[in-house]
C-alpha cells in the first residue's frame, strides 16, 4: 500500500473512531474496543521481531507489564499525566528489549526464545515481591476526574489506544517497506548469508527487539488507568503471551496487515466469547487454532487470500478472458 | 598497499571441540590473481573460507586484507571492505525473488550506490544468464540456477576479492564452462578470485597459483604444473 | 554456627534436587541435544505426568513411582505420535525453526490450559507413606521427599545411559545426531530412530512427573519455571551427554538451593537461567560436549 493511501486510511480510521465517541454511549463497546486495539498494538509489535525477523518472543507479558508498572510507579510517585506515562513506558520497555537482545541475540534464535520465557517468569517474581507497586495483592488506582476533550475517561483511553494502534501499524508498515525491513527479511530467510552479504545482523536485530519492546510498553502504559486495579497475575496473564503470537501467525506474519486482521478477528471473537465461555476454555481454543494454522496454513489468512487470488488469476488467464 | 599480499592469511588455526580443523594455515593471494584452493574432502577448505569471510572466529593466527587486520571484524564489515563469497550449498533468501536477492548486497555492501540499483542488479543477472528469471521466487530455481544466483549475489556486493566455494559441483561440462567464463570475465574486471573446486580441469585451467590443503594443513603451493607433479598432493588424494 | 548448618543443608538439598533435575532434563538432552528439536513443551508433559500420578493416587491410592512406570509406555506412544506430526508438518519440509518453536509453544499451551480446565489452579499433591519422613546425618536433614526422587532420577538417568550405549537402537540414536546418511547405510531408518528417540524423551516425563509431585505440590503454570531449568541443564551437560546431564543437574540444583537459602526462594528461576547464559557465553558445547 502506497504512502498516500496508507495515510488516508489511517486518517479515516482515526476520524471514524472520534466520530463514534460522539455517537455511541454504551460503555461496554469502549471497553471491548480498547482491548481489541490493544491487541492490534501487541500483535504488530510481536510481528516486527517474529514475523519480519524470525525471532520468536514468548515473553510479551514481560514488556507489556513493564509498561504498565512504569505507569503505576509514575502515578504513585508523581501523579504524572498519561502522556508522560506513555513515553516512560515506551522507553523502559524499549530498554528491556535492547538489554535482552544484547545478551541473547548473538546466540541461536532458540535461546533468545527461551530467554523471553524466563524473562517473563523472573519479572513476575520481581513485581510480586515489590511492595511499592502493590506486591502480590495488587494496587488500586484512581482515574483522573476529567478527560481532556472527551465525555469520560474510558472514551479517552479508547481514542488514545486507537492512536497507538495507528502508530504501531504505521511503524510496521514503514519498516516493511524500508531497507531495514529488507534486511530483517534477509535475516529471517538466512541469517548467515545475510551477514555475508553485508547486513549488520546484530544491529538490525537489536533495532527490531527495541522497537518491539517500545510498542509493547506503549500498549501497557494506559492499562493501569483502564483497569484501575493492577496485580501481577492479571498483568502477566498468559493470554497476552499466546494472543500476541497467535494473532500474527493466524493473520499472516509477513506483512503489516496480518497482525491487524488477526487481532481484529481473534480479539473480537474472544470479547464475544468471554461472555459465554470461561476464559480458560477461550485460551484453549486459541491454542488449538494456533496449532492448526501453524501446521496447515502457516502463511496465515493473508497467505491463503493471496493463494486464492493467484489461483483465480490463473483460471481467468487459462479460460482466455 | 602491498599487491603481493592482498589477502594475507597468517597461521590460522581453528578447532571444533577436540577436532583440529585448521593447523597454522598460511597463504597469500596477490591482487588481481586467480587463486585455486584444493584438497580432499574434509581437508578444511570451507572452514578456511569461513574464517576468511568472518562466519567463523579463528582460534589463532591473523588475517590481513588490503593491509587491514580483519581478524576480529564481523563478517558484514569484511563484506563492506570488499570480501564476498558464495556458499557451497546455496543459501538463497527464499521468500524473495531472484532480483530481490541481489538488492540485499547492493543496498548493504555496495559502497556508493542508491541510484540505478535495479539496473545494476539486472546487469549482473544478465551476465549470469538469469535475467529472464529476475522476478521468479528464488526458492523455485533449479540447482544450477541457484548456484548462479549464489555467484550473482556475491558479485552484487561489488567485491574486490571473491571466493567461490565449489560453485561447479554437480554441473554438466557445458555448465562448468559457463561458470568458468563468468569467473574469467570477473577477473578481467579486476576482481581477485579464490576458487575452491574439485573439478580438476577447471581449477587447472583457471588458477595462476594453487594451494593444497590436507587434514587442516597446507601441504603444497605453486603453479598448476608444480601441483600436478607434487607427490605429496598425489598421496593426499589417492592415499599411499 | 547457624550459617554453616544452613550451608550444609542447602548443599544437601541442592544435590538431591540436582539428581531430580537431571531426570527432568533427560527429555531435552535427547530431543534437543541429539535431535535438535526444540521441545519447549517437555516440562508441561512432566506436569501431565504429575497430574496422572495425582489422579491415580487420589482415586486408587497408587504409589506415584508405580504410576510413573506404568504410564511410561503411554507417554512413549504420545511422544512418537508428536514426533510424527512434527516431522510431517515441519522437519520434512525443512521449514524455518520459527514454526517448529511456535508449534511446541502451541502444544505447551494446549496441555497447560487443559490441565487448568481439568484440575483448576489449586495445588495438588500425593500421599505416600514415605514422603513425609526425614532423617538426620549430623546437622544435615535429608528429606525422603527429596531423597527418593533423587535416587529414582539417578536410576532413570543410568538406565537411559545404558540404553544409549549398549543397545542397537540406542547407538543408532546417537548416530542419527551425527550422520543420518551413514545410519541408513547401517540398515536403520533415520525417521524411525528419531521417532524412538523422541518417544523416549516424552516417556521420561511420566516418571519425572511422578517424582515432581513427590517433591512438592504442583499446579499447571509450574511448567514454565522449568523450561529455563531443563535447557540450562541440557546445554551445560553438553547437549546429549547423559553423564553430563547428571553433573549439570547437580550444579544447577546446588546453585538454586544456595540462592534460595541465602537470597530467598523466588530467585531460583533467575539462577538457572543465569547459569544457561553463562554456559552459552563461556562454553557453548557444555561441560562434556563433543
Amino acid at each position: 500500500m502506497g504512502a498516500r493511501s496508507f495515510g488516508v486510511v489511517a486518517l479515516a480510521i482515526v476520524v471514524a473512531g472520534l466520530a463514534v465517541t460522539r455517537v455511541l454511549d454504551n460503555q461496554y463497546y469502549y471497553f471491548a474496543g480498547y482491548v481489541v486495539l490493544q491487541y492490534v498494538v501487541l500483535a504488530t509489535a510481536w510481528n516486527i521481531l517474529g514475523g519480519y525477523t524470525g525471532y520468536v518472543n514468548f515473553g510479551t507479558p514481560a514488556f507489556f507489564a513493564l509498561g504498565a508498572y512504569t505507569a503505576v510507579v509514575l502515578i504513585q510517585s508523581l501523579k504524572a499525566p498519561l502522556a508522560i506515562q506513555l513515553v516512560a513506558g515506551a522507553i523502559i520497555s524499549g530498554l528491556l528489549g535492547l538489554a535482552l537482545g544484547y545478551l541473547t541475540l548473538r546466540l541461536r534464535g532458540v535461546f533468545f526464545s527461551i530467554a523471553t520465557l524466563a524473562l517473563a517468569v523472573v519479572l513476575q517474581t520481581m513485581f510480586i515481591n515489590w511492595e511499592y507497586t502493590g506486591g502480590a495483592r495488587g494496587i488500586t488506582l484512581v482515574r483522573p476526574a476529567s478527560a481532556p476533550l472527551f465525555g469520560n475517561y474510558v472514551q479517552f483511553l479508547f481514542v488514545v489506544m486507537l492512536g497507538l494502534a495507528v502508530l504501531a501499524v504505521a511503524t510496521a508498515w514503514w519498516i516493511e517497506r524500508s531497507w531495514i525491513g529488507r534486511g530483517l527479511t534477509a535475516i529471517r530467510d538466512n541469517e548467515e548469508a545475510a551477514e555475508c552479504m553485508g547486513v549488520p545482523t546484530l544491529r538490525l536485530k537489536l533495532v527490531a527487539t527495541t522497537v518491539s519492546g517500545v510498542l509493547m510498553g506503549l500498549a501497557g502504559a494506559p492499562f493501569p488507568y483502564y483497569v484501575t486495579f493492577v496485580e501481577p497475575t492479571s498483568v502477566f496473564d498468559l493470554n497476552y503471551a499466546v494472543n500476541s503470537l497467535a494473532m500474527p501467525m493466524i493473520g499472516g506474519s509477513t506483512t503489516w496487515i496480518g497482525p491487524v486482521i488477526g487481532a481484529v478477528l481473534l480479539g473480537t471473537a474472544q470479547q464475544i466469547a468471554t461472555v459465554t465461555i470461561s476464559s480458560a476454555l477461550n485460551l484453549l481454543l486459541v491454542g488449538l487454532i494456533l496449532v492448526a494454522f501453524v501446521i496447515l496454513a502457516p502463511e496465515g489468512i493473508v497467505g491463503l487470500v493471496q493463494r486464492l487470488a493467484r489461483r483465480s488469476g490463473e483460471r481467468t488467464r487459462r479460460s482466455g478472458v | 598497499m602491498s599487491a603481493e599480499a592482498f589477502l594475507d592469511v597468517q597461521g590460522v588455526t581453528k578447532r571444533f571441540g577436540g577436532f583440529q580443523a585448521l593447523s597454522a594455515v598460511s597463504l597469500r593471494v596477490r591482487q588481481g590473481e586467480r587463486f585455486g584452493l584444493i584438497g580432499p574432502n574434509g581437508s578444511g577448505k570451507t572452514t578456511l573460507i569461513n574464517c576468511i569471510s568472518g562466519t567463523l572466529r579463528t582460534d589463532g593466527g591473523r588475517i590481513v586484507f588490503a593491509d587491514q587486520d580483519i581478524t576480529t571484524l564481523p563478517a558484514h564489515r569484511r563484506t563492506r571492505l570488499g570480501i564476498a563469497r558464495s556458499f557451497q550449498i546455496p543459501k538463497p533468501f527464499t521468500s524473495m525473488t531472484v532480483l530481490q536477492n541481489l538488492m540485499i548486497p547492493i543496498e548493504y555492501a555496495g559502497r556508493g550506490h542508491r541510484d540505478g540499483v535495479v539496473d545494476e542488479a539486472m546487469g549482473i543477472l544478465g551476465l549470469m544468464g538469469l535475467a529472464a528469471k529476475a522476478h521468479v521466487p528464488s526458492a523455485a530455481l533449479t540447482q544450477i540456477e541457484m548456484r548462479k544466483l549464489e555467484l550473482a549475489r556475491a558479485m552484487a556486493a561489488r567485491p574486490r576479492l571473491l571466493v567461490s566455494d565449489e560453485a561447479m559441483a554437480g554441473l554438466s561440462s557445458t555448465e562448468v564452462d559457463d561458470i568458468l567464463a563468468i569467473l574469467f570475465e570477473l577477473n578481467q574486471r579486476g576482481i581477485t578470485i579464490v576458487m575452491i573446486e574439485h573439478i580438476m580441469r577447471a581449477v587447472m585451467r583457471f588458477s595462476e597459483r594453487i594451494a593444497v590443503l590436507d587434514a587442516g594443513e597446507k601441504i603444497a603451493e605453486g603453479g598448476p604444473d608444480e601441483i600436478l607433479a607434487d607427490k605429496r598432493v598425489e598421496k593426499a588424494y589417492l592415499g599411499e | 554456627m547457624v550459617w554453616l548448618d544452613l550451608l550444609l543443608n542447602a548443599l544437601a538439598a541442592g544435590i538431591l534436587l540436582g539428581g531430580f533435575y537431571a531426570a527432568v532434563s533427560l527429555g531435552i538432552a535427547l530431543a534437543f541435544g541429539l535431535l535438535d528439536i526444540v521441545n519447549i513443551a517437555h516440562p508441561v508433559f512432566v506436569m501431565l505426568g504429575s497430574y496422572v500420578a495425582y489422579g491415580m493416587n487420589a482415586r486408587f491410592g497408587f504409589d506415584p513411582i508405580l504410576t510413573g512406570l506404568l504410564f511410561t509406555p503411554v507417554f512413549y506412544a504420545l511422544g512418537v505420535l508428536l514426533y510424527r506430526v512434527y516431522y510431517v508438518s515441519f522437519e520434512r519440509k525443512g521449514a524455518e525453526s520459527l514454526r517448529g518453536l511456535v508449534f511446541f509453544f502451541g502444544v505447551l499451551f494446549i496441555v497447560e490450559v487443559s490441565l487448568l480446565l481439568a484440575f483448576g489452579v489449586d495445588y495438588r499433591m500425593v500421599e505416600a507413606r514415605y514422603i513425609g519422613e526425614t532423617f538426620q546425618i549430623g546437622p544435615v536433614g535429608i528429606a525422603f521427599r527429596l531423597l527418593v526422587p533423587c535416587v529414582v532420577g539417578v536410576a532413570l538417568t543410568g538406565a537411559l545411559y545404558l540404553f544409549l550405549s549398549r543397545t542397537f537402537y540406542g547407538r543408532a540414536i546417537q548416530a542419527v545426531a551425527q550422520d543420518s546418511f551413514a545410519l541408513r547405510l547401517m540398515g536403520a531408518n533415520p525417521f524411525r530412530v528419531k521417532g524412538i528417540a523422541f518417544g523416549l524423551a516424552i516417556a521420561t516425563a511420566a516418571l519425572a512427573g511422578a517424582l515432581l509431585i513427590m517433591i512438592g505440590p504442583v499446579e499447571p503454570a509450574m511448567n514454565r519455571e522449568y523450561i529455563g531449568r531443563v535447557f540450562a541443564v541440557a546445554v551445560l551437560g553438553g547437549m546429549g551427554s547423559i553423564g553430563g546431564t547428571l553433573v549439570a543437574g547437580i550444579i544447577v540444583g546446588v546453585a538454586e538451593s544456595l540462592t534460595s537459602t541465602f537470597y530467598g526462594p523466588s530467585w531460583g528461576v533467575a539462577v538457572s537461567f543465569g547459569v544457561l547464559l553463562l554456559a552459552l557465553a563461556v562454553r557453548p558445547s557444555g561441560l562434556f560436549g563433543r
